[in-house]
């Protein structure tokens, strides 16, 4: 029991909740706003490791820390408008396109890492983002430390949470997106094209989950390796659903589960005669548990994985 | 510009997509080999010399073909049904597991090999089975899509075995390594050419996908799931029960991908490890789409893809191209055969 | 008066088929047109064209003079036209004021103004009579006020000129009167509309002025005072309008029975404690307005649902289950209400479509293995029999007609002899040919003795096909009376859920 006390008490353990939760952030409002729209986004896994590779490969390569998340940014949405075509434009299964998605950008990234990285014994490593503490706020005394002693991508993710729940919800773009998601006959009747306006939030969306990626190797880590987004982006995908689409919400499962992940790897190291691997399957059961606890309440977005063509009903 | 449904979309034409789908992944693939400085030609070349240009190369492309029949069929069966079977790579694993499992029951050590074999396989489909009940059962239960779970439960599996093969089932013989006891020689699928790793898992794979093919060309079986995935409502309305037969697809397409692990296990490695599928059951979803979901046209999809793969490997290591160029193509002619599939439905119009 | 809209000779093509042809039409400031047509004739085409969802091939649109670029509902809506969709353009999870205010503001504003855009919302609400919360979630709502959040859309829009895609399909008789009254006193107040319709006597209650189309075309155009239903009927179709003839009933035994059934709405209406009796050889009618329970006493009837409470009692017994085989192997034969999205699966094979309900049939399979050759020489059979146009056995069944469609499920459905026939909505979206065969072959089941429950919105088609006629609202069954007494006032009554008379008649037919 004292045990266990001693890592909820440990500042440590919650400094690193709000670490392990930044990708997740970035993914699941990436996930998020694509769903708004209408738009299952399944390639989220493949576009977070193209984001890791690529954000990775501009720093190691010279470019800024912030000109790697730019990259990964870049990319994914160019991922984005990829799914966008064949989903929206052609009306294809959302669910196969994103895998198909997700298939390609992964062994794209391992290919262009192999290549500008031939085989070597350790992975090479890039200076990463540093914590930066807020001035002043960090002096405060617990709380300091674990909020305000992050790295800058994590603020700009907690950011992100604040400016989409605003956009969605108070803006008139916001309410055009999320009008499109119930029904784009509707807005395509006010004179909006949804066609255009989901494949722009497609791509924005997708920008946040290549940023997601690169968050894990420029901040959580400092090297790139094949299979290291290890299904986030399905958690992601999964944390939607718990969020019932709501950015605030969002934000709230991402740190639940970060802090069910954190506590998790630290119980690992003084729990003796549990197998490890018990542990790290903790994130996908409680990913599915979250599934099922919602499948009842949630409000799906009406016209979820329904392509929208002119004209058809 | 517009697209407008073909009234009649044209036998030629689909047959022809997978085709266009393959060359179109390859052209890709192509400038993605040249951007790398080599020759696309002598790469392409070294691909197929690779895969076809030796009997030992023939035999490994056949060989890596063989789990890719069947998590293709897999995926094949389910999709059919609009069951989004995603799991595959679990469930192969789980298949893997069981074989070994089932292999330490020491009653076994006395039977003949022929039944411990059918004994194994049974073992293997039934774990995979189970892998897919689950979110099924969650689906029909509570409404959770299938999808978000079966990608889920893979991670779980490949943990899951990791745990056995490292507790209850490690091989105490295997110097620290994380693998499971091996199966007893009886369990042995026999080869089909000497001194290669070609076994009899392929007869297994190819019979699957006529028995495949037959179930739901010819059965009441198929007729049903195939209704229940194009137009569910309408086919509730003619009676046909939508649980239950999505359970018996679940069934049929968990049962595959299980096969395909236990067959590999039990035809190739011999043992399990947490890396005994370079993604068959993601791949499995490829091929099964690039069959257009036809049984008899996943083995050739399966042989794609299995000559990209150890053709590759070969090319590889003669150029210097990562081989991942063969997860490239292959994921690529998925994309590729999504829009080919398009194309042979609507005409595009200005 | 000024115009305020004109359609110039508009023609639109749909590959080979020409959907419009030369359509002139105008408007006048104040006025309300009447667009009559039968389904399929083009009045929603041409509307779209109006309103930028299609472009025109040849003509043009002008609003108060000026010509509107075509294809860009945007610009339609600038200049003052709105549209009130048949199939409602609104997101039943947001509000109404949402609904309302999407696309209203520019799209890069940092801050929608809801004050004001509720403001305005209220101040047209309370101008035209139009009550509603702007608050309220639009999956609240009743089918009525949803279509008057759809109509102060486009006034919020400040539209001049309305348009309105069949406007009471989904009303209740009092909701369509007090909606003409709403848009007559928009005409009023300077609005002008147009409302696209079938049904003749709302176009003489509700018009200034009717414009007939057929076909594509305009066929006559005439002042609502100067003309009579007869003459649009005659109009609209093309010629005189021949009902088949139906020989008096011969009633037989009770064939079918709901004893007090209470059945949950599977995403429809629920049924409230519902009783009826269906005896061989006649025709119950059951009139109402959509979503009143219908869709779900037709599920009961076909074996979708089990009773909740109650009983469905077939030749006397409850069945073994409640399902779909046991209900056809009891001898019902089951016409679905939607073709597309329930009575056929589109892209399987006419011969997979013919068979698949009977499938287990010792005669379409054995051992589990589908007996094709039967199964394809009894589609070829139904093909001939019923005359099918354009089905092949291989080919896929979405390639035919909707006629088409509808003879090869009557076919189906008909070939198994089944003695209690359900009829849901049997001739809804069909021209009037296919009517006519449809309803002789209803006519020819019941005369062999089958009773047959018609489920319809069409009063013409109750009143012309049924032996008694109950109405369905709320989920309840009114009194049954004899056809001969119907007619669309005592129907429209009982439709509204006033039952007295139909009571007093009942009680008259039970005392004889």
């Amino acid at each position: 029991m004292s045990v266990l006390l001693d890592i909820l008490g440990s500042v440590g353990m919650w400094e690193a909740v709000l670490r392990i939760a930044t990708p997740l952030i970035f993914g699941t409002l990436g996930v998020l706003l694509c769903e708004r729209v209408g738009v299952l986004n399944l390639g989220i896994e493949g576009i977070m490791t193209f984001g890791a590779m690529v954000g990775w490969l501009t720093v190691y390569s010279g470019g800024d820390l912030w000109l790697g998340m730019l990259a990964a940014a870049l990319g994914g949405a160019v991922f984005g408008l990829l799914h966008a075509v064949l989903t929206v434009v052609f009306g294809l299964s959302q669910h196969v396109t994103g895998l198909g998605i997700t298939l390609f950008a992964s062994s794209f990234s391992y290919y262009v890492f192999r290549l500008a990285v031939p085989t070597s014994s350790s992975p090479p490593t890039v200076e990463p983002f540093r914590a930066y503490p807020v001035p002043g706020l960090s002096e405060i005394p617990v709380l300091g430390p674990i909020l305000f002693t992050q790295t800058a991508p994590t603020y700009l993710a907690l950011a992100l949470v604040a400016v989409l729940a605003y956009g969605l919800y108070r803006t008139p773009l916001g309410l055009a997106m999320r009008m499109t998601g119930e029904n784009p006959h509707a807005v395509d009747a006010q004179g909006i094209d949804p066609i255009r306006l989901r494949i722009g939030t497609i791509m924005a969306g997708s920008a946040l989950m290549g940023m997601g990626g690169a968050f894990l190797t420029l901040a959580a880590f400092n090297s790139f390796f094949p299979t290291m987004v290890q299904g986030r982006g399905w958690i992601c995908v999964a944390l939607v659903v718990f969020a019932l689409w709501r950015p605030g919400r969002a934000l709230l499962g991402a740190l639940l589960f970060a802090f069910f992940d954190a506590f998790q790897l630290r119980l690992q190291t003084v729990v003796d005669g549990v197998p490890y691997q018990l542990f790290l399957m903790l994130p996908y059961v409680l990913s599915i548990l979250a599934l099922i606890a919602m499948a009842r309440r949630a409000r799906v977005p009406q016209a979820l994985m329904q392509p929208y063509r002119r004209g058809e009903r | 510009m517009r697209f407008e449904r073909r009234e009649h979309p044209s036998a030629s034409l689909t047959l022809l997509a997978p085709i266009g789908a393959v060359l179109a992944a390859l052209v890709v693939a192509g400038l993605l080999i040249a951007i790398a400085g080599a020759n696309v030609f002598e790469a392409y070349g070294l691909i197929l010399k690779g895969a076809f240009g030796s009997r030992l190369g023939f035999s490994e492309t056949l060989t890596r073909a063989t789990p890719l029949i069947l998590t293709g069929l897999a995926a094949a069966v389910a999709f059919r049904a609009r069951l989004w079977n995603i799991g595959g790579e679990g469930q192969f694993y789980m298949g893997a597991l069981a074989v070994a499992g089932f292999g330490m029951i020491p009653a076994l050590a006395g039977l003949p090999a022929p039944l411990v074999i059918l004994l194994c396989l049974i073992a293997g489909a039934v774990a995979g089975m189970i892998l897919l009940l689950l979110p099924l059962g969650l689906r029909l239960k509570f409404g959770v899509d299938e999808v978000v779970t079966t990608l889920l439960l893979n991670f779980v599996a490949v943990l899951f075995v990791s745990l056995m093969i490292e507790g209850v089932m490690k091989d105490p013989l295997a110097f620290g390594w994380p693998q499971s006891v091996p199966v007893p020689r009886e369990a042995e699928l026999p080869k089909l050419m000497a001194r290669t790793r070609l076994h009899a898992g392929l007869v297994i794979a190819v019979v699957m996908a006529l028995a495949v093919w037959w179930l739901q060309a010819r059965t009441v079986f198929g007729l049903r799931s195939r209704a229940a995935g194009l137009n569910p409502r309408a086919a509730a309305f003619a009676g046909v029960p939508l649980g239950r037969t999505l359970v018996a697809v679940a069934c049929l397409s968990g049962g595959l991908a299980g096969l395909a692990g236990a067959i590999e296990v039990m035809g190739v490695k011999g043992y399990v490890t947490t890396d005994l599928s370079p993604s068959y059951g993601y791949s499995g979803i490829v091929i099964a789409m690039l069959a257009n979901l036809n049984p008899i046209g996943v083995i050739g999809a399966a042989l794609f893809s299995a000559v990209m793969f150890v053709g590759a490997d070969s090319m590889s290591r003669a150029l210097g191209i990562p081989s991942y160029i063969a997860d490239v193509t292959v994921a690529l002619s998925l994309l590729t055969m999504l829009v080919a599939l398009f194309l042979t439905q609507y005409r595009i119009r200005r | 008066m000024t115009r305020v809209l004109e359609l110039d000779h508009i023609t639109k093509r749909f590959g080979a088929v020409t959907a419009n042809e030369d359509v002139s039409l105008h408007l006048e400031k104040g006025e309300i047109v009447a667009l009559l047509g039968e389904n399929g004739a083009g009045k929603t085409t041409l509307m779209s064209i109006l309103f930028g969802h299609y472009t025109a091939d040849e003509g043009s649109v002008r609003v108060k003079g000026q010509a509107l670029p075509p294809g860009k509902s945007r610009a339609a809506i600038r200049a003052g036209v709105g549209m009130v969709h048949q199939h409602f353009a609104l997101a039943p999870n947001l509000t109404v004021l949402e609904n309302v205010m999407t696309g209203t503001e520019s799209l890069w504003k940092l801050r929608s103004d809801r004050a004001a855009g509720r403001a305005k919302l209220m101040e047209l609400s309370q101008r035209f009579g139009l009550k509603v919360d702007p608050e309220a979630r639009v999956a609240d709502l009743s089918v009525g006020e949803c279509q008057r959040v759809e109509i102060l859309k486009a006034l919020y829009n400040d539209a001049e000129v309305l348009i309105l895609d069949e406007p009471t399909a989904v009303l209740t008789a009092q909701e369509a009167e007090s909606l003409f009254a709403t848009l007559r006193e928009m005409a009023a107040k300077g609005l002008s509309l147009i409302f696209i319709s079938h049904k003749l006597h709302e176009v003489m209650s509700a018009s200034d002025r009717v414009v007939v189309l057929r076909r594509g075309r305009v066929v006559a155009e005439r002042e609502t005072a100067e003309t009579s239903k007869e003459e649009l009927a005659e109009l609209m179709v093309g010629r005189a309008v021949q009902r088949p003839e139906r020989l008096p009933a011969r009633p037989g035994a009770v064939l079918l029975e709901a004893v007090d059934v209470s059945l949950g709405g599977k995403g429809a209406a629920s049924l409230r404690g519902v009783s009826f009796r269906l005896h061989a050889g006649e025709t119950l009618g059951i009139i109402g307005v959509s979503g009143n329970g219908q869709t779900t006493l037709a599920g009961l009837v076909s074996g979708l649902y089990a009773p909740d409470a109650g009983a469905l009692l077939i030749k006397g017994h409850a069945p073994a289950r409640y399902d779909v085989p046991h209900a056809i192997a009891a001898g019902i034969g089951r016409i679905p209400e939607d073709r597309n999205a329930e009575g056929t699966i589109g892209d399987m094979s006419t011969w997979e479509n013919a068979v698949l309900e009977r499938i287990w049939a010792p005669e379409f399979s054995s051992g589990g293995m589908v007996r094709r050759a039967a199964a394809r020489a009894a589609t070829e059979a139904i093909i001939r029999d019923y005359d099918v146009r354009g089905a092949s056995v291989d080919g896929r069944i979405r390639l035919l007609s909707g006629g088409n469609m509808q003879k090869l499920i009557l076919g189906r459905v008909l070939t198994a002899g089944p003695d209690i026939l359900i009829a849901a909505q049997p001739s809804r979206g069909l021209d009037e040919g296919a009517i006519a065969g449809v309803h002789e072959r209803l006519l020819e089941a019941r005369g062999r003795g089958a009773g047959v429950l018609l489920i319809s919105e069409d009063l013409d088609e109750v009143i012309g096909l049924s032996d008694r006629i109950r109405a369905i609202v709320g989920g309840r069954l009114s009194p049954a009376i004899p056809a001969e007494r119907a007619d669309a006032q005592l129907l429209g009554l009982m439709m509204a859920g006033d039952w007295t008379a139909a009571e007093r008649i009942e009680a008259e037919g039970e005392a004889k």
